[in-house]
């Protein structure tokens, strides 16, 4: 995925300013930067959830406004933050969604295998016939992550995955996403507020200050005392563990 | 046997529906029995083939129409408390039919018919615009802008009304009942029949756009689509109830309701048995209206108006208490939590 000149604004107000990037196949990439800096409005537009004012985000060949959406749902899959739903769906019926592109309502056996290692590999088996409203907030973000593993695409777009969940939960999250990517082969792109996440786990990261990407790089290149302090406007420093480069900020 | 287990309230609803269903054809002022229908006796033949039956295919088209209809309406609206009577979409199908009267003083019932599917299907678009535009942070909020904007139909509804002397012809619309349907004048609400065949095969797309804008898009459904889709079958089935019977209340609110507190909000899994437990409900309701002070009857939109209040004071209160937690009538595995 290459994005050229990506430009949005909102009430003449730009928000994304000529960002330009390439996405690294397999990897986990996460997108951090201040409030309002642009990383969701980015991850909206590469997307396609939201319009973009000027640009280019070449998928696989061809510019996302032109893919089919149903097409691009079997390659691409993205999950905004779910906390507001309220509706009485099972954790299996919710899964089952995912295969929607494939087979629109009616489900195959082959859905059905699908939908059952998904469910297991999330562990949510012993769940499955409950309500999602029912569940901590930890298992509801697992059930929605099994829909998106189900959704069998190459792309897994995760806007705030850890949002309004305990360290316990965040960490088991975010250890779920680097799996997506080691054991299944897919490429990660997620939007993190918290450094050390983003520093821990993922492969790139790229850093967006004022609408505009002030670094895009492996973890080591980005993970500095100079590039977080100018991104951030506050003081940090580094600390090497477990042969990751972390983040103290004070 | 698991099948039969799964299907248990399914089974037992249709069976009740259809032992009421047969005890309602008997019931009313003139005698028709059995014994004379199979003998081909030809007045009770006619009774019941230009009165009883049309009466019996009203309720059960009504019941079904008007709680798949609210079923459809809250999904799409993401709000338990949207209704065809707390959309606007009731007092914009009256609306239509005052508009017919007005301008078409000739038209048939079928001309009303479109007029009256026209205006609902108009007035249902523009309050979920209008609640997609001003985002609620308040739930209660949408059904109240909801009233609101439906008294405002109805005022003007009943202004002209008034100035062009129109209130009692118009009131035939305005209280429902079931006593003018006879054979020949409610055939229109049978469109309720394919409509809602319509509306269990976009099941899922309403459950998917029901998640949200960004939900649908990422399984590829293109919202604004199914959107109006869902809200166009709605409304027409409002209306084709409207037209024939006039406004019930209630019953696209609680039906739904109940039925999801036991069942879910999975569409597919929820549809038959909302239809089912509406058509049910709405028999029940006629029948006491008609036995009550019998031999004369009440119109349906009073026993719904009582029973129908009293019933959603008791799912506020049950949801006060209890919030959205689901009501289980078998244990399942899934209890471990």
């Amino acid at each position: 995925m290459h994005v050229k000149n990506l430009t949005k604004r909102y009430d003449g107000k730009t928000v994304v300013n000529s960002v330009s990037f390439a996405i690294p196949k397999g990897k986990v990439i996460s997108l951090i930067g201040p409030n309002g800096a642009g990383k969701s409005t980015v991850m909206g537009i590469i997307s396609r959830l939201i319009a973009r004012d000027g640009g280019t985000v070449d998928f696989e060949g061809s510019d996302i406004g032109k893919w089919k959406s149903r097409e691009l749902s079997k390659r691409l899959a993205i999950l905004t933050q779910t906390n507001n739903i309220q509706m009485k769906l099972t954790v299996r019926e919710l899964v089952t969604f995912g295969r929607f592109p494939y087979s629109g309502g009616r489900t195959t056996a082959e859905d059905q295998e699908i939908i059952d290692r998904a469910i297991s590999y999330m562990e949510l088996g012993a769940f499955e016939d409950q309500f999602i409203d029912e569940l901590s907030g930890g298992q509801r973000q697992r059930a929605y992550i099994a829909m998106v593993i189900a959704q069998d695409t190459e792309y897994v777009l995760l806007d705030e995955p850890t949002n309004n969940l305990d360290i316990y939960h965040a960490t088991n999250m975010m250890k779920i996403v680097r799996r997506l990517c080691d054991e299944l082969g897919k490429t990660v792109i997620l939007v993190l507020h918290e450094i050390n996440y983003a520093a821990f786990y993922s492969d790139y990261i790229c850093a967006f200050k004022d609408g505009r990407i002030a670094r895009f790089g492996t973890v080591k290149e980005v993970m500095t005392k100079e590039n977080l302090s100018q991104v951030y406007g506050v003081d940090f420093e580094i600390m090497e563990i477990a042969g990751r480069p972390l983040s103290i900020y004070y | 046997m698991a099948v039969i287990k799964k299907h248990l309230t399914t089974i037992v609803l249709f069976a009740l529906l259809l032992v009421l269903a047969v005890w309602s054809l008997f019931i009313g002022v003139l005698d028709v029995e059995l014994s004379g229908l199979l003998q081909g006796d030809r007045e009770h033949l006619e009774v019941f083939l230009i009165s009883r039956l049309p009466r019996l295919l009203a309720i059960l088209c009504t019941g079904t129409g008007m709680s798949v209809a609210g079923l459809i309406m809250q999904q799409l609206c993401m709000n338990k408390f949207v209704s065809p009577t707390t959309g606007a979409t009731i007092s914009s199908a009256q609306f239509g039919i005052l508009l017919a009267l007005l301008f078409m003083p000739n038209s048939t019932l079928w001309g009303r018919a479109i007029f009256s599917f026209a205006f609902a299907v108009l007035g249902t678009w523009i309050f979920v615009w209008f609640i997609q535009r001003i985002q609620f942070k308040d739930v209660v909020m949408v059904p109240l802008v909801g009233i609101m904007f439906g008294n405002v139909i109805g005022g003007i509804t009943n202004y002209l009304a008034y100035k062009y002397e129109m209130t009692q012809a118009l009131s035939t619309w305005l209280v429902g009942h079931f006593s003018m349907v006879l054979r020949g004048r409610y055939e229109i609400v049978w469109l309720t029949v394919p409509l809602v065949a319509l509306a269990f095969l976009f099941a899922n797309h309403f459950n998917i756009v029901g998640m949200g804008k960004d939900f649908s898009q990422n399984l590829g459904v293109p919202y604004n689509f199914v959107l109006f889709l869902g809200l166009t079958i709605a409304a027409m089935i409002t209306a084709s109830v409207v037209v024939v019977v006039g406004s019930i209340s209630y019953i696209g609110l609680i039906v739904p309701n109940l039925v999801a507190m036991f069942k879910g909000d999975k569409i597919r899994g929820t549809l038959i048995d909302t239809a089912l437990f509406g058509a049910l409900f709405v028999l029940v309701c006629d029948m006491v209206g008609r036995m009550v002070i019998f031999p004369y009857e009440m119109p349906i939109e009073l026993i719904v108006g009582i029973i129908g209040s009293v019933l959603f004071v008791a799912l506020l209160l049950y949801r006060l208490g209890h919030g959205r937690k689901a009501i289980r009538l078998s244990r399942k595995g899934g209890d471990v939590a």
